[in-house]
């Protein structure tokens, strides 16, 4: 039995056999080819390396098309490696001489390359050994043909084990054959960690490398509560964990009675609870539970399906089909919040090579490069309001001419839909995410231009701190309790009440009803919350007094530490609702 | 029967991280619209100017000297685009053009 440790993304657990996808190293089978076979080998290497180059090429077009033209010429250069002649030409030489196969051939070269350039000295230059190890990979790829068929064909229950699963193979996974997953990266916060919440399948991410002890098959536990990866547990083991699982499931039973009570505290404050999706289906789990409305509604998932942009009319299906499970409930939709993970993972890799991503173009930056991507979304939000009460949401608005410039293209998305006659209703308020701190402490100024806030704190939290929420050599600084944190949230709300503007907190923080009591205590009255928090979070406060909750705020005022503010409220709640864990 | 002309010029690097991934590109893309052989000389090493790999591993930082040797019947035209690049220090306001 072997215990790992990571970071616990989406609650539940899953007990199964291992499936292991390798990490992106790829083996190469054989070294040599016979004599007579030179020339089929050379027509193999020239088709994979076409098909690299094409591949490329495509990616170039893409980047120049969505980021603007210094991307496109780092693909350009990229491609351009590939079709270097002495390239292929010392390729080609290793294959006809030497009988090496295109795969050992190709990493040969590359590698002796590479390496050439990591011993010249020159930071900059060594740097480059990851572009001609880039395309090694890429090649390899073509030759050895794509991976990952694993996760497509599946036809038993498994629990996957990866080095990394991008959004989009999490994005389709298929829930009846993958109980849950662990991955060697990743944060709390990553889009990856998101979507499993989402998917609600139990996941742990960030366990270091581990895979190497693995070799398919055997059994392992994911604990999606406690951030641990159990590799052949032992009967003992097993056992309690079914148990634990029985337990669960009775706790889950009785939380589902609460679904049609009234979010109320005790002394009878409404609190409202609405959901946070990411797929329409999820309106489902959310009506179930009683949430008054969706809160936050990611859009990005519709870009990430595939890799063709979703049109106007794919995108107004979603959004009615989410309206319609809320006919009278706001359906709050966030515009697109896309940063690198928008493109296909070998381009993401080229495109987080930037310093400072997460200080890059992404989200409402990258939006505003490409307005006609942007203009086809609010039509379709600006058609879908006339079946319901839609909201629009501005994702990482920094500055007031920001919001403005994005205020002024949804004023001629208006203009433009009058002109041509289309059914659409103008209507729609228009908010705003407060995720970044110069926001935060812009509040004032901010509320006189929207019509809501609504308080992200996965971002806030990353920008305010400083740290980086995906690496996890840093993940601990990362604190929903830090005081900082919390004085910028109190600043925001005290904002709203001062302008009378509806306000609501919706990144991950608010899912978790240990800090129900803080955020009632600041004066917030509405949680946007992942679906299965719902109910959960709806005890907590029916659980509460308005007055306990201010005394719980103060408390926590009084404490200067995160560590120290989280252990007094999650003691406060063990008192409160000793049946929550 | 007038022999193939051979032109030599010098140029400095003047990009802050030298000869890197993009400039190289650039120069890979004009060279390769010439007829001309293009050979860049740094110190002793010599290198085929329409490989990538050959530039990047000549590692060209900033201040380097370069010598660019063109070697073909269209000698002339070829050195003039490639230094032009290195003047205009590989800004990308105009388009790499090939032979006018």
């Amino acid at each position: 039995m072997e215990v790992r440790r990571g970071i616990a993304v989406a609650p539940g657990v899953a007990i199964g056999p291992a499936l292991v996808l390798g990490s992106e190293d790829f083996r190469i089978p054989q070294r040599f080819v016979r004599v007579d076979a030179i020339d089929i080998e050379l027509a193999r290497f020239r088709a994979a390396l076409e098909a690299a180059v094409a591949e490329i090429a495509g990616h170039e077009e893409l980047a120049a098309a969505r980021l603007g033209q210094q991307y496109g010429a780092i693909f350009a250069a990229h491609r351009q490696l590939a079709q270097d002649p002495k390239l292929v030409k010392d390729i080609e030489d290793l294959i006809r001489q030497k009988c090496y196969s295109p795969e050992f051939a190709s990493s040969r070269v590359l590698r002796k390359y590479a390496k050439t350039l990591q011993n010249l000295g020159d930071r900059y230059f060594a740097e480059r050994a990851n572009d001609l190890f880039d395309l090694e990979k890429r090649i390899l790829r073509h030759l050895l043909g794509e991976r990952r068929e694993e996760l497509t064909q599946l036809t038993v229950p498994v629990v996957v084990l990866a080095h990394n699963l991008t959004p989009s193979e999490t994005a389709n996974l298929d829930k009846k054959f993958v109980l849950g997953f662990a991955t060697e990266v990743g944060g709390k916060s990553s889009h990856t960690a998101i979507l499993a919440g989402a998917l609600e399948l139990p996941a742990v991410v960030g366990v270091g490398s581990f895979l190497a002890d693995v070799s398919g098959g055997e059994s392992v536990i994911i604990d999606g509560n406690e951030g641990t990866v159990i590799i052949d547990p032992d009967e003992e083991t097993l056992g309690s964990y079914r148990d634990a699982e029985r337990r669960m499931r009775s706790a889950a039973v009785k939380l589902t009675s609460l679904g049609p009570l009234r979010s109320e505290t005790k002394d009878g404050v409404p609190i409202h609870i609405y959901g946070n999706i990411e797929f329409p289906d999820e309106v489902d789990h959310c009506v179930e539970r009683g949430a008054e409305g969706i809160g936050l509604y990611r859009t990005e998932f519709l870009y990430l399906e595939s890799d063709a942009e979703p049109t106007e009319d794919v995108q107004l299906g979603a959004y009615v089909r989410v309206l319609k499970a809320f006919p009278s409930g706001p359906v709050v939709i966030r515009t697109l919040d896309l940063g690198a993970e928008k493109f296909p993972q070998s381009m993401q890799e080229v495109i987080e090579a930037t310093p400072n991503p997460a200080l890059g173009l992404r989200s409402m930056r990258l939006t505003l490069h490409n307005i006609p991507m942007f203009k086809t979304q609010l039509r379709a939000i600006l058609r879908a309001a006339t079946v319901g009460d839609v909201r629009i949401m501005f994702p990482l608005v920094s500055t007031l001419l920001e919001l403005r410039q994005a205020k002024m293209i949804l004023g001629d998305v208006v203009e433009d839909l009058e002109e041509h006659k289309v059914a659409f209703n103008a209507k729609v308020k228009v908010g705003m995410m407060v995720e970044v701190p110069s926001a935060a402490l812009m509040a004032d100024e901010f509320a006189r231009e929207v019509d809501f806030f609504s308080i992200g704190t996965n971002d806030l939290i990353q920008y305010t701190l400083g740290v980086d929420r995906a690496n996890p050599a840093v993940a601990n600084l990362y604190s929903s309790a830090d005081p900082s944190v919390l004085r910028l949230i109190e600043g925001v709300i005290k904002a709203s009440e001062k302008y009378n503007l509806p306000v609501s907190v919706c990144g991950q923080m608010s899912s978790d009803p240990i800090y129900t009591p803080l955020l009632v205590g600041m004066g917030l009255r509405e949680l946007s919350v992942t679906p299965q928090a719902i109910l959960e979070v709806k005890q907590a406060v029916r659980n509460l007094t308005v007055a306990q909750s201010r005394e719980i705020l103060d408390r926590a005022r009084s404490l200067d530490v995160a560590r120290d503010v989280e252990n007094y409220l999650r003691g406060e709640m063990k008192k409160s609702s000793p049946d929550v864990v | 029967m007038n022999p193939i002309p051979t032109c030599t010029r010098e140029v400095v690097v003047k990009l802050e991280n030298g000869l890197h991934l993009g400039p190289s590109s650039q120069i890979v893309q004009l060279a390769q619209k010439f007829n001309s052989e293009l050979s860049i000389r740094k110190g002793d090493r010599t290198v085929d100017g329409k490989s990538m790999l050959d530039l990047l591993t000549l590692a060209a930082e900033h201040g380097t000297v370069l010598k660019l040797e063109a070697h073909g019947t269209d000698a002339a035209a070829a050195l003039e685009a490639i230094s032009a690049l290195f003047e205009r220090n590989f800004a990308s306001d105009q388009p790499s053009d090939g032979p006018a």
